[in-house]
């Protein structure tokens, strides 16, 4: 983007980027309890790529990224829809009816998975998706 | 049986990867779907005819009484085994008929997807989801008449079958609630045994019109039948399904379905009949007109539409049995003739049956089917075809109402569809072979599959009557008609009347179908005539709303922010002011008690920035103040205990800013342009807007008009959420559809972001 990157950013990004990443998820995941959720993290993991995509460029955030942001914000619909149908497949209750199922983690223990969270990472995936899809729109028509 | 209405839409998720799987062979594969349910539903045929009904219920919104709810009677059922039935020839035909299109993924997404809302159509037992079913068709419909998407008449007949067909179903929602609030309920097999409470009420007349308006769109009856035949813009298996076998039908099941608790009345026996009668006559006559083979067929389907309409409406059981009988001969004929036309079209190169002829060589199976097919629609013995007309012939002689205005309607229908039938049956195939646009050849195998099945169904049921009788129409007739007394179908009825009329409409149709080409050049006169039909009313309509949406665009959407944003204020001076100085005692008790110094601290932060935002000449420095006021607005989240929403809104501020700076140096040099005098009208609007809203604030927290709902939250949100984050457990499980409905909206907004930018309308065109 700009002609000449800066040292600082570009070392600074490539920390950051895993540790906004891994930041996300950890406030997608304890969202339901305490600040955060799928919203919040979204955001956290689109600020976390976008600093990227300043420090490097938007072929660089791309690839880190892994997957086409267009991609992301559909499947994110998709799985955050699914969700809301767990119950009325499983149980035959009213559409967004939550679910909660106890699952045991070898190291971590008894964990509680359930639909909301399942939706909430569906909203995560949107969110991710789409400020990515634009900020990069944006940037690759600058450049 | 969920899942069987659902299988569709599942499937048409899973076509792109499919596609890529498979590539042109997917179609053998799909068509699994569609074998598979036509089984899963024959299977019920005994206990169905055994007088059995299958209800299965899910809860959908309980508390508005809507279920998603199943029943399989008789003529549910028979309409489930037309659509999977026809269904999986459809989806044969149509990978051999769309071979290497481009867009064919597209194609049978939709296919599928319009599939399995017909089968929701017909198996709901509920009249919400029912409607839900019918929008889905109109609209999975609107993308497959439009498929050609490149094409401007394409694009218009789509439009034109959506604004009619959606048009139509506004009025058939309101129809469906008055009924379920007369009936106390949404579902259809309580309905059904309701029937008196229904026509006692006071609300029938306007109740059987609001539906009868949502039936006859759909169904294309006359006036509102132009849009069928436009239809044929869509590719011929779409024909084939939508316009002759399925979705045209969803109005005459609705009529059929609704028979127990709507007919029986003056009214249903006239108007029906009425408009039924008046449609399938101009049908049969607009279809004696035409040339183009698939416009023949598209009209003589109106014919049947307004056959069905008219029976249904005569009601005696006798003319329910013959609805029911046409209407499956109907199905097997006219989805056989539809891909027989596609197939000539494929072949030869052209759609016109005048520059066909001598085929019957080359194509010698599709000869077979089209002539078997269209023999069934001329009414000829022993075929399928001529049972049903026997029976609509009694039918009519047997009417109570209009019994004159029909029999003279339905026997000149009769006439022209001998005419017809020959036309079709023998123009392309025998004479003497003419010149066409591209070599003719059989069509393969996948393409004559589906026509040569049907049509030898149509034969088999006219030569053994009583498999059908006994499969599927005696029970379809006791659910329209509530009994069934065995009527026993049969080819001999004896030297009776119809069997004279037969005889009649035969020889009259011979000598109409040696005259076609001369009569019709007589009948062109006419075209001038229609060009003032009921389809110039359409575009008149449609041109009005047309000019009224650019009128208001120009005024209101000028192109310049700064007049939109005027825009918006102002209105909302004027609504907000006149409530909050009308309704309410507005307050302006100013109470600094309990302020805190950092609270001060970061309202004057506010404040000034937002002064600097508007004053400044640097344009860094307006985003740089805006930036400000976010993040002093978060602040002040944090400060009253509500972090989610802080962390949300420093997280927007920082990507808002971002992207500002993307585009930034994209915009033009910062210029004075304003004068004084629109700033100063631009300086008054602000200040009111900021009084209003700081008067409105005041005198709300003073205000309680309901007990706040935020309690509700603060009580459930453990014990039912298992959250104790509530903002958070409000966004995924108590407002989860509100937060579903938001994240679509941000998906759309990031779509067209990235249409508005990288999509070019040329690159597009290969």
């Amino acid at each position: 983007m700009t002609s000449m990157p800066s040292l600082i950013l570009s070392t600074a990004a490539r920390v950051l980027l895993p540790l906004l990443v891994l930041f996300s998820i950890f406030l997608l995941l304890r969202g339901h309890d305490l600040p955060g959720g799928g919203f919040i993290g979204g955001l956290v993991g689109a600020s976390g790529y976008t600093l990227y995509l300043f420090a490097f460029d938007s072929s660089a955030a791309r690839a880190a990224l892994r997957m086409d942001p267009r991609t992301m914000v559909g499947l994110g619909l998709v799985i955050a829809t699914l969700s809301g149908v767990i119950g009325t497949f499983v149980r035959g209750e009213p559409f967004f009816t939550s679910q909660w199922w106890e699952v045991y983690v070898p190291i971590f223990g008894e964990m509680k998975l359930s639909s909301p969270l399942i939706f909430d990472l569906g909203v995560y995936m949107v969110v991710l998706g789409s400020v990515m899809t634009i900020v990069l729109t944006l940037a690759e028509a600058e450049e | 049986m969920l899942l069987a209405v659902l299988s569709g839409f599942l499937l048409a998720a899973a076509v792109p990867w499919l596609y890529k799987l498979l590539q042109g062979r997917i179609n053998w594969a799909l068509a699994l779907l569609p074998a598979g349910l036509t089984v899963y539903f024959a299977s019920f045929m005994p206990e169905i005819a055994a007088g059995d009904q299958v209800l299965v219920s899910y809860n959908w919104i309980p508390s508005l009484d809507i279920q998603l709810s199943f029943l399989l009677d008789g003529l549910s059922l028979m309409f489930a085994l037309l659509i999977s039935g026809i269904g999986t020839f459809i989806l044969l035909y149509a990978g051999s008929y769309l071979h290497g299109d481009r867009d064919l993924p597209k194609f049978y997404i939709f296919i599928l997807a319009f599939m399995a809302s017909m089968l929701g159509l017909v198996l709901s037992n509920n009249l919400i989801s029912l409607f839900v079913f019918w929008e889905l068709t109109s609209i999975t419909s609107y993308m497959l008449i439009g498929y050609h998407h490149e094409q401007l008449k394409s694009r218009k007949s789509a439009l034109q079958g959506l604004l009619v067909t959606v048009g139509g179903g506004m009025a058939l929602m309101a129809g469906l609630i008055l009924m379920g609030s007369v009936a106390g309920t949404y579902e259809i097999s309580e309905i059904l045994n309701n029937g008196d409470v229904i026509r006692d009420s006071g609300l029938y007349t306007g109740i059987l019109i609001l539906i009868l308006i949502g039936t006859f769109s759909k169904s294309a009856q006359v006036p509102l039948h132009f849009w069928l035949p436009n239809a044929m813009a869509a590719p011929t298996p779409v024909s084939a399904y939508l316009h002759s076998a399925t979705m045209v039908k969803a109005g005459v099941y609705l009529l059929a379905r609704l028979n127990p608790s709507l007919g029986e009345t003056e009214l249903w026996h006239t108007i029906l009949p009425l408009f039924g009668a008046l449609t399938m006559f101009t049908g049969m006559f607009l279809a004696y007109r035409s040339t183009e083979i698939k416009k023949i067929l598209a009209y003589t389907t109106l014919m049947a539409l307004g056959t069905l309409t008219m029976l249904i409406g005569i009601g005696t059981e006798l003319a329910i049995g013959a609805a029911m009988t046409f209407l499956l001969a109907h199905a097997l004929y006219k989805a056989s003739l539809f891909l027989v036309a596609g197939s000539l079209d494929h072949s030869t190169g052209t759609k016109d049956i005048t520059k066909m002829g001598g085929l019957a060589r080359i194509m010698p199976i599709t000869t077979y089917a089209a002539i078997l097919a269209a023999l069934s629609m001329a009414g000829i013995a022993p075929l399928f075809g001529f049972i049903a007309k026997e029976m609509l012939f009694e039918a009519v002689l047997e009417s109570n109402y209009l019994t004159s205005f029909l029999l003279v309607l339905t026997v000149a229908t009769a006439m022209l569809g001998v005419a017809i039938g020959g036309v079709i049956a023998l123009r392309p195939f025998f004479g003497a072979r003419k010149e066409t646009p591209s070599k003719p050849h059989e069509a393969p195998f996948a393409m004559w599959i589906g026509p040569a099945t049907l049509a030898t169904l149509g034969l088999l049921c006219g030569l053994l009557p009583f498999l059908p009788e006994r499969g599927i129409l005696s029970a379809a007739v006791t659910s329209v008609y509530g009994e069934y007394e065995s009527f026993y179908l049969t080819l001999w009825h004896g030297f009776n009347l119809p069997l004279m009329l037969s005889i009649a409409s035969i020889a009259v149709g011979v000598l109409l179908f040696f005259g076609w080409d001369a009569i019709r050049a007589r009948l062109l006169w006419l075209d001038k005539v229609f060009a003032y039909g009921p389809e110039r009313g359409y575009e008149k309509a449609l041109d009005g709303m047309n000019w009224t949406a650019q009128w208001q665009t120009r005024v209101l959407q000028n192109g310049y922010l700064r007049y939109y944003l005027l825009t918006i204020l102002a209105t909302l001076i004027g609504l907000v002011g006149y409530t909050l100085f009308t309704g309410y005692e507005p307050r302006l008790l100013f109470d600094f008690v309990g302020v805190q110094f950092i609270e001060a601290v970061i309202a004057i932060l506010i404040v000034l920035a937002a002064v600097v935002a508007a004053t400044t000449h640097s344009r860094l420095g307006a985003v740089v103040s805006v930036g400000v006021v976010g993040f002093g607005v978060a602040l002040v989240y944090v400060l009253f205990s509500a972090p989610d929403l802080g962390i949300t809104q420093v997280l927007v501020e920082t990507l808002t800013v971002l992207l500002l700076v993307l585009v930034l140096f994209r915009l033009p040099e910062f210029l004075d342009l304003s004068s004084t005098a629109a700033r100063m009208r631009d300086a008054v609007v602000a200040v009111a807007v900021g009084s209003l809203f700081t008067l409105l604030l005041l005198t709300a927290t003073e205000l309680q008009l309901h007990d706040p709902i935020s309690q509700f939250f603060v009580e459930n949100s453990e014990p039912e959420g298992h959250g104790r984050n509530i903002v958070n457990v409000i966004l995924v499980d108590f407002r989860a559809l509100d937060t579903l409905g938001e994240i679509f909206v941000l998906a759309l907004a990031a779509i067209g972001v990235y249409a508005m930018i990288k999509f070019r309308a040329e690159e597009y065109k290969k």
